[in-house]
């Protein structure tokens, strides 16, 4: 078994476990100024309080991994985007400054304030998602070394923005999904039923556009779907996002989540696919692409961080479901909360 | 010039870190304290354990969300502001980052939840292991934080290689690409510091925990609220201050020890011990920058000798056999120290006092000592942070911190100047170890951004806690009954009630 490839796929499903999870939070605050009075921005947010917190730990563990199993491309990337992080890494800390003081003082000032800095970072921090998802799929100009030698403006093409745009509105329709399962029966489930047709709307017409867009001007990324078949993940994702429409008109609110859910892992899986074998794909010459060999710690350490993911990833598992299973139900405000 | 990317980075580093670090150690004693309450709660099913849980799980989750918030900038700012050092220990210190993140702050942050939210919707046995579990998770934070750190500190079980490109030795323009890797895991995890920093940094935590809860008991009960909660939360947590006080003079003593060993500049700057020979001990003073002279100084004559090595007269090594290049500044590591030393011995002779007056039964007629421990808590987050300040200043000019050469008899080894030989081949200096790509602009924007930030949340964090504070723990529904529980009884205080408030 090649760890390289074990820790590059270890690295995809921590990568989609936090899309997943920490997407509809995200997407639960990109929707959030929607909200048509007090009572309904806090079940927004007693829908997502007792998990986002967790959600997030796992944008931190792939940091954590992404350092372990392969430094050069955590050095790499974390630099050479350096002010894009920043400003992300500010939005995630006032997102949770947001969450958690704006329930602390009854003032209509003070909530809205915090009600519109929650929205904001969060759509910030999902723009910035998707546009390094954006870059990661043209590959940046890297020198011998490895070390990013463009610019900012570099990683302001339109390419990647229409990425940031599609991240933006598919969490908003993971989110609207989300809610669709959380919120009470009632006007507020028709409202948010109605957004999760909306958002959809709004990611296909997006999604199509990226796929366009992809194949007509970033041929390198196709290889590796014409190499293996791989048609099979492409038709599992299409089918996914077309399943959701139906689930909606069904009132099967479960399932639509769940397809959603789906959606979002194939994509990551199709992004892994499309960069393979590179972490970082050098735009310049692929020579200095940082490859899952050249990027990678020593093989004892590869073999000591896999024991550990293998003794880690099951609890991890266990306390996620555990708590998922606690909030299971939708949100009732007259429990305590935010 | 004095603002390059190096001193712009590290100050970045040292306003995160310093700004984070307020609430770890907050919330790692404050959850002993819960679990504390919890299991009493489960055994005795008395109502007043219950509100007070309730009560300081509130104060908890604020500073736990902050901590967390500020958390997630750590993670990431080895990779954008030390992209060298993160190439050159990654296969280290990466490592231990990552199984902090699989094996500590998933479990915490999951069953954190639970503590927060779960009041009414599980089981008091599920509520109480939810809370055990918050704990052990932040002690193993603080456990895999400290193996990362330490192993800067006394690097072990790693070697330092060429690395490997496309199967071949890496070169780039000639020179060879080097870096740390693994060979002896457990070497790496137990290296030479790491229990005695462990162990330092946990009882520090615990202390925290407890002077936060005295603080605000004490509070509670100079303006006569909430009485019978704060009696009884404060005499849990003037036990355990009491104790981890004095565990914490065992363990400092330890400590200097280790760092005497493995990090002899280290523990000159912090003595301003310039000329080797017989070391003295400062009570206080102020050292020049040089380190040759200290002004205002009161010393015990040999006491450092006597403290290293069990004899006055016996040498320890002094700047002067330190490289100029090699030393930290010794003014901000002899004040740090010597004020974090000083907070532990006034924590001793506060807490036997207060215990005194406890056992005696008048603790709480003496208001002025109330009044103390209201505001010693912020001696606490000091004492906290000026021990991280002088670790990490005592760790400079090196980032990883290279080991000493040593003799058969496991002496250090003099080179012909006089100088304590390091391999330093094996170190990485701070102003080596930053971000190749990323300039000085860039940095500044972002300590703005932080500072600003930081300021806001520091504010509110503040503002929610004077809030809840002021809101105290609501009245107990069950009227107190004294018969059965002498701790919630007022007056004069019978021993018996120390030995049930153990560990509150």
């Amino acid at each position: 078994m090649d760890l390289h490839v074990v820790w590059f796929v270890l690295l995809g499903v921590l990568l989609a476990g936090y899309a997943v999870l920490d997407g509809f939070d995200l997407g639960v605050g990109i929707l959030h100024l929607f909200g048509k009075d007090e009572d309904e921005r806090r079940i927004f947010l007693n829908s997502i309080g007792p998990i986002w917190d967790g959600n997030e730990v796992w944008l931190v563990t792939f940091g954590g991994a992404l350092f372990a199993a392969f430094p050069e491309a955590y050095a790499t990337i974390l630099s050479g985007f350096y002010d894009a992080v920043m400003l992300l890494l500010f939005a995630l800390v006032f997102r949770a400054v947001s969450i958690e003081f704006r329930g602390k003082v009854v003032s209509k000032s003070w909530r809205k304030l915090w009600d519109v800095g929650f929205a904001l970072s969060s759509i910030g921090a999902t723009l910035i998602f998707g546009m390094g998802i954006g870059n990661g799929m043209r590959g940046i100009p890297l020198n011998e070394r490895g070390l990013f030698i463009g610019s900012f403006s570099d990683l302001l093409s339109p390419y990647s923005v229409l990425c940031g745009l599609l991240t933006v509105a598919m969490f908003a329709m993971h989110g609207a999904l989300y809610l669709n399962l959380k919120v009470p029966l009632g006007k507020i489930h028709d409202r948010v039923t109605e957004w999760g047709w909306h958002t959809w709307g709004a990611f296909l017409v997006l999604y199509i556009l990226t796929t366009v867009y992809t194949l007509i001007y970033l041929p390198h990324t196709i290889p590796t779907f014409a190499a293996l078949p791989l048609g099979i993940v492409i038709s599992l994702n299409v089918c996914a996002i077309a399943n959701i429409p139906r689930c909606l008109f069904m009132k099967r609110p479960g399932q639509a989540f769940i397809s959603s859910s789906l959606a979002i892992v194939l994509l990551v899986t199709l992004f892994s696919l499309a960069l393979w074998p590179n972490l970082i794909t050098a735009s310049n010459d692929p020579a200095n692409s940082l490859t899952i060999y050249r990027a990678a710690s020593s093989p004892g350490t590869l073999k000591r961080m896999f024991i550990i993911a293998l003794i880690g990833m099951p609890l991890v598992i266990a306390y996620t479901s555990v708590v998922y299973w606690t909030f299971r139900r939708r949100v009732d405000l007259k429990k305590e909360g935010y | 010039m004095i603002l390059d990317v190096v001193f712009l980075s590290r100050l970045q580093f040292a306003l995160t870190i310093m700004f984070h670090y307020l609430f770890p150690p907050l919330t790692i004693g404050m959850s002993i304290v819960l679990v504390y309450l919890e299991t009493m709660y489960f055994f005795t099913r008395e109502q007043v354990y219950e509100t007070a849980a309730r009560f300081w799980t509130q104060l908890f989750a604020v500073s736990f969300a902050v901590g967390v918030a500020t958390g997630i900038v750590m993670e990431f700012q080895f990779g954008t502001n030390w992209a060298i050092y993160s190439r050159f220990v990654g296969d280290v210190f990466g490592s231990a980052l990552a199984a902090e993140g699989i094996f500590a702050f998933f479990l915490e942050s999951g069953f954190l939840s639970v503590l927060v939210f779960g009041w009414d919707k599980v089981s008091a046995g599920f509520h109480l292991f939810a809370t055990i579990m918050v704990a052990i998770g932040s002690v193993f934070s603080a456990v895999w934080i400290l193996i990362a750190n330490s192993w800067q500190q006394t690097p072990a079980g790693h070697r330092i290689v060429q690395m490997m490109r496309d199967g071949k030795p890496w070169f780039v323009d000639g020179k060879p690409i080097m870096r740390a890797e693994v060979v002896d895991f457990w070497a790496m995890v137990f290296n030479p510091s790491m229990i005695d920093r462990l162990v330092h940094t946990l009882i520090a935590a615990f202390l925290m925990g407890a002077f936060f809860v005295m603080s605000i008991s004490a509070f509670y009960l100079l303006k006569k609220r909430h009485e019978e909660f704060a009696r009884r939360s404060f005499t849990g947590a003037l036990l355990l201050a009491t104790i981890f006080s004095l565990a914490q003079l065992v363990s400092g003593h330890s400590n200097a020890r280790m760092v005497s060993r493995e990090q002899p500049a280290k523990l000159a700057a912090f003595e301003a011990h310039y000329v080797s020979g017989p070391a003295d001990l400062y009570l206080f003073g102020l050292p020049t920058p040089d380190g040759n002279k200290v002004n205002f100084g009161v010393k015990i004559p040999g006491a450092l000798s006597f403290l290293i090595h069990g004899n006055r007269s016996e040498s320890v090594i002094g700047l002067d056999r330190i490289h100029p290049q090699d030393r930290p500044s010794i003014l901000i590591c002899f004040s740090s120290y010597h004020l974090m030393v000083g907070i532990g011995m006034f924590f001793i002779f506060l807490t036997c006092l207060a215990l005194y007056f406890r056992i005696r039964g008048s603790l709480f007629e003496k208001r002025w000592l109330l009044w103390i421990f209201v505001g010693s808590v912020v001696l606490a987050v000091a004492g906290n942070q000026l021990g991280w300040v002088s670790a990490e200043a005592g760790r400079q000019p090196w980032t990883v911190y290279p080991s000493l050469v040593k003799d058969a008899s496991g002496q250090p080894v003099l080179d012909k100047d006089g100088f304590l030989v390091a391999k330093a081949d094996e170190g990485l200096r701070t102003k080596d170890a930053v971000s190749e790509v990323v300039h000085s602009g860039q940095v500044v924007r972002s300590i703005l951004m932080f500072g600003a930030i930081y300021a806001l949340l520091g504010i509110f964090w503040i503002y929610v806690l004077n809030h809840k504070i002021e809101k105290g723990p609501p009245p107990f529904s069950s009227p107190p009954d004294s018969a059965r529980n002498p701790l919630l009884a007022t007056g004069p205080t019978p021993r018996k009630r120390l030995s049930e408030g153990d560990e509150s």
